[in-house]
């Protein structure tokens, strides 16, 4: 502490005067007559004197809350279908090889530095990212029509895209499918736009309301926002066919709406990194702008370093360079620049040849195992004769399965069989594992045939 | 066949020059204007593009060696060993790593807190010094809806973008006195008295940015009581414990005042500076609350608020501090290698003051070393700072801010001179 020599009097002179004048003031301030008793106090500060006292506890998320709960489980045949993290056969989480190599290479670089990245980000990976989502021949990068910052993952990069939209773009609701990720209503609102929902899932069929859909876009207003899942719906698992994806582009377009597309799975849903951008690549071949959340979470196994990226593709380069620039002022005021160690990451493997394409083996792995699970479970079901039609298990993509069950079947599932999901009947396939699929699948047969 | 005779029809409808396509469509985005660049981050931009071989950067606040290179810090090095290969990458929680977090209020409170023990400290962690300043602005909007921040002038400037798009109304309180260069305590005091009671106020715990200028001891008493008297909420943002005087237990002294005289206050913690972790972007949040019960109903609400921004907080960052503070061993290195950082920094303070002092500067420069942590409020003029950046390829922010980390015994003479040219004359 510097010592400062403002005045005679000694401090504690000071403030014992002010304490005089202050008591004998009418229009003393502080908390009311509990003034003297906050003065005299020392280290506890009595109730009622926090301006947080009304601070309600929130209630437990619900998708989280599965895991809390199945932690507490002694079961040993306990079975966690809650979060949607990859797990092995051996149900456990996966560090891939080609990441376990850039971490190396990032260590071994002596010459590496931890100083702060640009507001938006890492450039190299900025470049990277679009390049892997659009296409690395996509006109509108080759055009410069496209602005790339790096956020925190899909949840960054969406409601970085939400406030630029609250502040720049001139409709201020954002329609998304019913239903959808649980934290999504909550992004958009707290980033200033407000939420509606379009027909999306349909329980008779467990697959897509096509009509329903197209009716509510249809009548959404000219130049709303819509959210569209790139690929593998979270948390229904149905997507658009292709063709279904085209009427819902011509629509989208002629309705002048604008698109936000949220990339959380491209490659992890078929396995096929170009196949899972195709609906996101026919808008932008279509010359038009829209917004992209990709997010690394799942595909390279990057969860808890949150890495991911908000590209607008614009009409114009001179467009896309206001707009990174607006992106700034949004991103500043919230943390002022991403976390470098997973993107440092993602650079390191897709800028190298070999690395990205053992990278895209270990991806379709895990989508093919996957895809492996969804059958076997069809199949475990087809054996016991469980009522119902099952299809929608293999038809569904991607790492979840929306069953079809009730928040009932649900409840006597976790109660009886210990399989931890959540209530909308929601299961990770990614939690799945040849071994515990018989289980998972007398669980089911048990819930559907037993008398309601 | 018919599919292909649709596809075609609509391939010609809907291509390029239709009207449904996108090419008579202007850009939603036609109006946006370019956004002013960010005023310090902008220097060090303007810096990299200038290849004068005599450049100094001394505008952004990021500590620098002698050599003027950034610095990893060996603990960092050692911690980064252990942990690549070892760990995997799930989710954190919503609040982050209970590890981190729990190591990082010690810092804070102190290691044998009562606060700590009876658990009434509401805390996350946070993206680094910004994040946790934006996480607890939103929280004071949502649950103290009518009140006001006051901010100290001057201040980091990202201070009053981060309550403003919080939607926290703010105002400012007096702080620096432009003729001392030094604290303005009598219109701080009188500010702290005149706000309406139950205000919040943004205090810099140490270190203060950009001045450099600190209260005292006894000035802090007095702050804490004045403020304890108007029912006003304190909020520490504390950016540099241990890298303004070597010390982090003397860098808390502030909030430890503050906490004895019985203060619920909350605090932002970094972990950029003084532990170099600048782009790990790793930080705490803490809310002192009643009791336990509160503590827990704070914390799911600051969670709450963090989910909807980011889901939960990067996961390296955190395990390198928490293996760092973990591990005693590797905490004794830090705590030495902090202070190596900072007594470079007093050394470099001592060294400019003497050199402008030999050139026989007309003004005086003792607030070079009574301003205390990164950065030297150097009363220069905008006017003077463009001088310095065009004639002699120095960059710093306009409002006289010098980053000593950035001044290294290599430039010192070379910047003193440059200084003492710009100002002689005024």
């Amino acid at each position: 502490m510097n010592p400062r020599d403002s005045s005679s009097s000694s401090p504690s002179d000071r403030r014992l005067s002010a304490l005089a004048r202050h008591l004998s003031s009418p229009s003393a301030g502080g908390v009311g007559g509990g003034v003297s008793r906050s003065l005299a106090s020392s280290s506890s500060f009595a109730r009622g004197d926090s301006v947080f006292s009304h601070v309600a506890r929130a209630p437990e998320d619900p998708i989280l809350g599965v895991t809390v709960a199945f932690n507490k489980d002694p079961s040993p045949v306990k079975l966690n279908l809650g979060v949607g993290a990859y797990r092995t056969e051996e149900g456990k989480p996966l560090v891939l090889n080609v990441v376990r190599q850039a971490e190396q290479q990032l260590i071994n670089d002596r010459a590496r530095v931890k100083e702060y990245l640009p507001i938006v980000g890492l450039v190299e990976f900025n470049k990277l990212s679009a390049k892997l989502i659009f296409g690395a021949d996509s006109p509108a990068i080759l055009e410069n029509r496209v602005t790339t910052v790096q956020c925190l993952s899909g949840t960054g990069s969406l409601r970085v895209g939400g406030e630029f939209l609250a502040r720049h773009y001139h409709q201020h609701t954002i329609y998304i499918p019913k239903p959808t990720w649980g934290n999504h209503p909550k992004v958009f609102t707290l980033a200033g736009l407000s939420v509606k929902y379009y027909r999306y899932y349909d329980p008779a069929t467990r697959g897509l309301d096509f009509q329903g859909l197209l009716e509510d876009l249809g009548s959404a207003p000219l130049g709303a926002v819509v959210l569209l899942h790139a690929c593998a719906h979270n948390p229904t698992g149905v997507d658009p066919t292709i063709q279904q994806w085209e009427q819902i582009r011509q629509l989208i377009r002629s309705r002048r709406q604008l698109p936000f597309f949220d990339s959380a799975y491209q490659g992890f849903a078929s396995g096929n990194l170009d196949a899972d951008a195709q609906s996101i690549r026919s808008f932008v071949a279509d010359g038009g702008e829209c917004l992209v959340a990709q997010s690394y979470a799942k595909n390279m196994g990057l969860y808890g370093e949150r890495v991911g990226a908000l590209s607008i593709v614009c009409r114009t380069a001179d467009v896309a360079g206001r707009v990174e620039s607006q992106l700034k002022l949004v991103i500043r005021p919230m943390y002022s620049n991403p976390p470098i160690h997973g993107a440092s990451i993602v650079a390191a493997i897709l800028r190298d040849r070999e690395m990205y394409n053992e990278w895209t083996i270990e991806l379709k792995a895990m989508a093919d195992r996957i895809i492996s699970m969804r059958h076997q479970l069809f199949d475990a079901l087809r054996a016991r004769g469980t009522p119902g039609d099952w299809s929608h298990i293999i038809k569904q993509i991607g790492m979840f399965t929306f069953t079809g069950l009730n928040s009932q079947q649900v409840a006597f599932m976790t109660k009886e069989y210990h399989i931890y999901m959540t209530s909308d009947g929601r299961i990770s396939m990614a939690g799945l594992s040849s071994k515990t699929v018989p289980h998972l699948a007398d669980a089911i047969h048990a819930a559907v045939a037993r008398a309601v | 066949m018919a599919a292909a005779v649709r596809a075609g029809v609509s391939g010609r409808i809907l291509g390029r020059g239709s009207a449904v396509g996108a090419r008579s469509m202007s850009s939603w985005w036609r109006s946006v204007e370019p956004a002013p660049k960010d005023p310090i981050l902008g220097v060090t931009e303007a810096f990299l593009a200038d290849p004068s071989p005599d450049k100094v950067n001394v505008g952004v606040g990021a500590y620098r060696d002698d050599n003027g290179k950034p610095v990893v810090l060996e603990c960092v090095r050692e911690a980064e060993r252990r942990i690549a290969g070892n760990q995997n990458m799930e989710y954190l929680p919503m609040g982050g790593s209970v590890k981190m977090v729990e190591e990082t209020l010690k810092l804070a409170y102190g290691e044998d807190s009562e606060f700590i023990k009876d658990k009434r400290i509401a805390a996350v962690q946070a993206l680094s010094g910004t994040g946790a300043c934006r996480l607890f602005a939103d929280f004071q909007k949502r649950f103290s809806p009518d009140s006001q921040i006051y901010i100290p002038v001057p201040t980091w400037a990202n201070h009053h973008n981060i309550w403003r798009d919080a939607h926290v109304p703010q105002r400012t309180y007096h702080y620096y006195h432009p003729e001392s260069k030094g604290l303005d305590f009598a219109a701080l005091m009188d500010d702290v008295k005149n706000a309406p009671n139950g205000s919040f106020f943004l205090l810099h715990a140490c270190a203060h940015n950009p001045t450099g200028v600190d209260p005292s001891e006894d000035q802090w008493r007095e702050i804490s009581y004045q403020i304890k008297v108007k029912g006003h909420f304190p909020f520490f943002d504390m950016a540099y414990q241990g890298f303004a005087s070597g010390d982090p237990e003397r860098d808390a002294k502030a909030i430890r005042i503050f906490l004895e005289d019985g203060h619920a206050i909350g605090i932002a913690q970094s972990y950029a500076k003084n532990m170099g972790l600048y782009g790990q972007r790793v930080g705490c949040l803490s809310v002192l609350c009643e009791d336990e019960k509160q503590a827990i109903a704070v914390k799911s609400q600051l969670q709450q608020l963090a989910r909807p921004m980011y889901s939960n907080p990067p996961v390296h960052g955190a395990l390198v501090v928490s293996t760092i503070l973990g591990d005693p061993e590797l905490k004794s290195l830090w705590l030495k290698e902090v202070k190596v950082m900072a007594d470079r920094i007093i050394g470099m303070r001592t060294a400019l003051r003497e050199n402008l002092e030999k050139l026989g500067s007309p003004l005086s420069w003792k607030h070079i070393t009574e301003q205390i942590g990164m950065f030297c409020y150097s009363g220069m003029t905008p006017e003077q700072v463009d001088q310095l950046t065009k004639e002699y390829h120095i960059y710093l922010t306009r409002n006289g801010r010098i980053s000593m980390a950035g001044v290294t015994t290599g430039n010192v003479g070379y910047l003193a001179n440059a200084i003492n040219e710009v100002t002689k004359s005024s």
